[in-house]
C-alpha cells in the first residue's frame, strides 16, 4: 500500500500526480473521509468527474477498487449477499441417508456457501478497498435503507450466520446526480461534496493536463466556448468529459483555432441533443463567423 | 448586539461558537443536526484552524448536505464570521476599516478616470485586486454623494453608475477597459467586495453590529419576471420531472399485492392443465390526471402565473391531457399557444397581445370567468379531471360568485388553487380566498419548494382531496 498523505494537500498533490485534478475542497472532505473513516456523498451534475474521483483515490491509496452500479430494481441479492443455492443442493445430496437432519441444516448455511457481493466483499476483505456506490439515486428508498448498516458500523447481519463486521475500513463513496431526494438517514451518515463545473483557469488546468499537446490558444477559447454554452439553456450541458473530448477531437484534428467552421464540425462532441445543436449553432457559431471577420479585417 | 456578546464571552470558546453557528444554520432551515454537529466536531480536528477555506470546507461537507443547504451555508458562514470579527473588533475598540484611498492626495477623485481603472482591474488584474478596487469605489462614491442607508441599493448605484456590465456595450469608444463586457464571476466578487466594504464603513460610523438580518425568503423564492433566464426555470422543472418519475417508481414497489386478473389466470392455467399454477395480476396503471388550469393574468400576478403554466407545460408528459386557459375579465384557451412555443417570454408577450383577453379594465372579474368556464368547459368535466386555479383571489369588488365555483369543483374530481401570494396577505382587502377555499385545496405557492410540493401532490393518486377536507 503506498504511504498515507498526512494532509489534504497532500493527498491533493497524489491525485494531481495520478491524472485528477482535485480543487481543495475535493482533496479536503476526501482526506477528511480517509480520516474520520465516513463515508461520502459526491453529489454534482454528469460528466465532472465524481466517478473518476473514486478511482483517482483508489490508485492514489495503492487501494482496490470495488465498484457497485445501482439500477431500479438492484436488491440485496445482487448487491449484499446470495447464498449458492447450486452448492447447497450438491451438499445435501452428496450427504449419506444416515446424517441427522440437523448437522446438514447447520452445515448448508456456513460461509462456505455465501456468495459475496460487492458490498459484503468490500468489508470482508484483508486489505482496505475503496467501495464506490455509483448512482445511489438510481435506487428505491428500501435499498437506501439496507445500508445504512453498512455505512454506519461497516458490519453485515446474515440472519443464519449472524453479524459480519468489517475486517478493513473501506472508504467509502457514494454519488447521486441528485435526481431525487436522498433520505435524511443516509445524509446523515455522510460527508457531504458537490462537485460543481469547474471554474475556467481549473478547467483549463483539467485540458491541460489531459491533452498536453493541445496548443495553448486553443485550450483557452475551448474553455471561454464551453463555459458560454453552459450559459445557454440547454437539455444537457458540455460537462469535463465532453470539454476533454473536445480537446482531444481537436488535438486529433490538428486544429491551430477554432473557427466557425472547426466548431461546426466538432459541434456534435460537446452538444448531444438536435434541439440544443440548434441553438448553440444560433447563438455561438454565428458569433465566431463574426469574429473572425472581424479579425480578419 | 446580544448574539455577538454571547459569542465572545469568555468560557464559551471553540464548542460555543460552532454551537452558535449551527442554530444560526437551524434558523435558516438547514437540518444540521446533533449527528452533523459532532461530525463537524471531529473534521475541524484534521484542519489548519488559521486557513479560512479548510474551516469553510470541513464545516460545510459536515453540516451542509444538499445543494441548497450548501448555498445557505455560504451565506451563513459569511455573514456569521463576518459579524464575529467585527464585533471582537469592536470590542477591542480598534479601527477597523483600514486606510482609505480616497483620503490620501486628491481631494476629489476623477470618476471617468475612476471608472477606466476599476473595469481595467476587474478585466486584468489578479484576483486580490478586486477587493482594492471595491475599497477604491466605496471611497469614490462616498465623495461624490451620500450613500442612501441601505446597502443593498448602494452596491447597486456603484456598479451602475461604473457603467460595469457582464455583457459587451459595442457603442463604448474603442480602448474603452468596459467595450468587452466584465466576466459576470468578477463582478459578482465586485458587488460581494464592495457590499462587506460598505457594511464595514456603517458598523465604523454607528460603532454597533446591526442587527442580524435573516436572509429571507425572497433570496429563495420563485424566478417570476420574464427578464430571468429561462435556463433557471427549466433547471427547476426537470428537477420536478425527475422527481415524479422516481415517484411513479415508489408507488409501484408499495403495491406489490394487485387485483387478480382472473380471465388471464385462468387463460394461462390451460397450458397446466387448468391448475392456476401462475397468478396472473392485474396492472395498476399510473394516474394521469387530465388537467385543467384556470391562470389570472392580470397585472398584479402575471410574471407568477405564466411561469407556473409553462411549468405546468414542461411537464406535460406526465399528465394525460391538458388544457390551458388564461383570464383577466373573460377567459381564453392558449393551450395551443403553449405547445407550439417554448420560449417563456415570446409566450407571455403573445398572450399580452393576442389571447384575446385584453380587457378594458384589465381589472379580474372572477363571476364572469366562472361562468364562461362553465359555459365552454361543462360538457367536459368529470370525475377523474383536475382543475387547478392560478391567482389571487382578489375581485377588485366584483362579485365572487363562489355558487358557480362551487359547480365546477362538483363537476371535477379535483380542484386546487394556487395562490401567488404569501398567506399572510390572504383574506385582506379584496382577497376572498376563504370562499372559494370551501370547495377546493389551496396552495401557498411563491417559492420553488412550494411549487414542488404542489406537484407532488397533483402527481399523487387516488387520495380524492375534498373528502380527505
Amino acid at each position: 500500500m503506498a504511504t498515507a498523505p498526512s494532509n489534504a494537500s497532500e493527498l491533493a498533490d497524489g491525485l494531481v500526480a495520478d491524472g485528477y485534478l482535485a480543487d481543495t475542497q475535493t482533496a479536503l472532505v476526501a482526506w477528511l473521509a480517509l480520516e474520520l473513516g465516513k463515508p461520502v456523498l459526491v453529489e454534482g451534475p454528469a460528466g465532472v468527474g465524481k466517478t473518476e474521483l473514486a478511482k483517482a483515490l483508489s490508485r492514489v491509496l495503492g487501494r482496490n477498487l470495488i465498484r457497485l452500479q445501482c439500477y431500479e430494481g438492484l436488491d440485496e441479492a445482487k448487491a449484499l449477499y446470495e447464498w449458492n443455492y447450486r452448492k447447497q443442493l450438491l451438499r445435501i445430496q452428496a450427504e449419506s441417508d444416515d446424517t441427522a437432519w440437523t448437522d446438514v441444516h447447520d452445515d448448508i448455511f456456513g460461509e462456505e456457501f455465501l456468495l459475496e457481493r460487492p458490498l459484503l466483499e468490500a468489508i470482508t476483505t484483508e486489505e482496505p478497498v475503496v467501495l464506490l456506490i455509483d448512482e445511489i439515486d438510481k435506487t428505491d428508498q428500501e435499498f437506501e435503507a439496507m445500508l445504512l448498516e453498512i455505512l454506519s458500523d461497516f458490519q453485515v447481519s446474515v440472519p443464519e450466520l449472524g453479524t459480519l463486521t468489517a475486517k478493513s475500513m473501506p472508504i467509502v463513496l457514494l454519488t447521486s446526480n441528485n435526481s431525487r431526494e436522498l433520505t435524511e438517514a443516509l445524509k446523515r451518515r455522510c460527508l457531504y461534496l458537490w462537485i460543481d463545473y469547474p471554474e475556467a483557469s481549473h478547467e483549463l488546468e483539467i485540458i491541460r493536463l489531459k491533452t498536453p499537446g493541445l496548443p495553448e490558444t486553443v485550450a483557452q477559447k475551448l474553455i471561454e466556448l464551453v463555459g458560454e454554452i453552459r450559459d445557454l439553456d440547454l437539455k444537457k450541458p458540455p460537462s469535463i468529459a465532453e470539454s476533454i473530448d473536445w480537446a482531444r477531437a481537436l488535438l486529433l484534428l490538428g486544429a491551430n483555432d477554432i473557427d466557425a467552421k472547426v466548431f461546426r464540425e466538432t459541434m456534435s462532441v460537446i452538444v448531444k441533443h438536435r434541439s440544443d445543436l440548434d441553438t448553440v449553432a444560433e447563438r455561438i457559431g454565428v458569433k465566431l463567423a463574426d469574429a473572425n471577420a472581424a479579425s480578419s479585417d | 448586539m446580544p448574539r455577538a456578546a454571547t459569542n465572545t464571552a469568555p468560557g464559551s470558546g471553540f464548542d460555543g461558537n460552532l454551537l452558535a453557528f449551527t442554530r444560526e444554520l437551524r434558523a435558516e432551515g438547514v437540518a444540521a443536526g446533533t449527528a452533523e454537529m459532532l461530525d463537524a466536531t471531529a473534521a475541524i480536528g484534521h484542519v489548519d484552524w488559521a486557513d479560512r477555506d479548510a474551516m469553510h470546507g470541513a464545516l460545510s461537507a459536515t453540516l451542509a448536505k444538499s445543494p441548497e443547504d450548501m448555498r445557505l451555508f455560504d451565506a451563513v458562514f459569511e455573514r456569521f464570521f463576518f459579524r464575529a470579527a467585527e464585533g471582537a473588533a469592536l470590542e477591542q475598540g480598534e479601527q477597523i476599516a483600514a486606510g482609505q484611498p480616497g483620503e490620501e492626495g486628491a481631494d476629489r477623485i476623477d470618476i471617468e478616470d475612476l471608472k477606466q481603472q476599476i473595469a481595467k482591474g476587474l478585466r486584468e488584474g489578479p484576483e486580490g485586486a478586486v477587493r482594492d478596487m471595491a475599497r477604491l469605489a466605496v471611497a469614490a462614491f462616498g465623495q461624490t454623494q451620500g450613500g442612501s442607508g441601505v446597502v443593498g441599493v448602494d452596491v447597486q448605484r456603484i456598479r451602475r453608475q461604473l457603467g460595469l456590465r457582464s455583457e459587451p456595450q459595442p457603442d463604448l469608444p474603442e480602448g474603452d477597459h468596459r467595450a468587452q463586457g466584465i466576466p459576470s464571476d468578477r463582478l459578482r466578487m465586485f458587488e460581494k467586495e464592495v457590499r462587506r466594504e460598505l457594511e464595514r464603513q456603517m458598523i465604523e460610523r454607528t460603532q454597533t453590529l446591526p442587527p442580524s438580518r435573516p436572509l429571507g425568503d425572497l433570496e429563495r423564492g420563485l424566478p417570476t419576471g420574464p427578464a430571468q433566464d429561462l435556463a433557471e426555470i427549466h433547471k427547476v422543472v426537470a428537477q420536478l420531472r425527475r422527481k415524479l418519475a422516481t415517484n411513479g417508481q415508489l408507488l409501484k414497489g408499495q403495491r406489490r399485492s394487485n387485483a387478480i386478473d382472473v380471465r388471464k389466470t385462468v387463460r394461462a392455467s390451460l397450458q397446466t392443465g387448468g391448475v392456476p399454477v401462475v397468478l396472473h395480476q392485474r396492472p395498476k396503471r399510473p394516474k394521469r390526471p387530465e388537467i385543467f388550469v384556470l391562470c389570472d393574468v392580470s397585472t398584479s400576478v402575471t410574471s407568477s402565473s405564466i411561469f407556473f403554466l409553462s411549468v405546468l407545460h414542461a411537464l406535460h408528459d406526465s399528465f394525460r391531457k391538458m388544457r390551458s386557459f388564461v383570464f383577466i375579465e373573460r377567459i381564453s384557451e392558449v393551450t395551443e399557444l403553449f405547445d407550439k412555443e417554448r420560449d417563456f417570454k415570446k409566450v407571455s408577450k403573445a398572450i399580452a397581445t393576442d389571447a384575446g383577453v385584453a380587457d378594458v379594465s384589465g381589472y379580474t372579474d372572477y363571476g364572469r370567468v366562472w361562468k364562461e368556464f362553465l359555459q365552454q368547459i361543462e360538457s367536459e368535466l368529470h370525475p377523474r379531471a383536475t382543475v387547478i386555479v392560478l391567482g389571487d383571489a382578489r375581485t377588485n369588488g366584483r362579485p365572487a360568485r363562489e355558487d358557480l365555483f362551487a359547480q365546477i369543483a362538483a363537476k371535477a374530481g379535483r380542484t386546487f388553487w394556487l395562490n401567488p401570494e404569501p398567506k399572510l396577505y390572504w383574506n385582506y382587502g379584496d382577497s376572498v380566498i376563504e370562499a372559494y377555499g370551501e370547495y377546493c385545496n389551496t396552495f401557498e405557492c411563491w417559492t420553488a419548494n412550494q411549487l414542488g410540493e404542489f406537484v407532488e401532490a397533483l402527481a399523487r393518486p387516488g387520495s380524492d382531496p375534498k373528502h380527505a377536507r
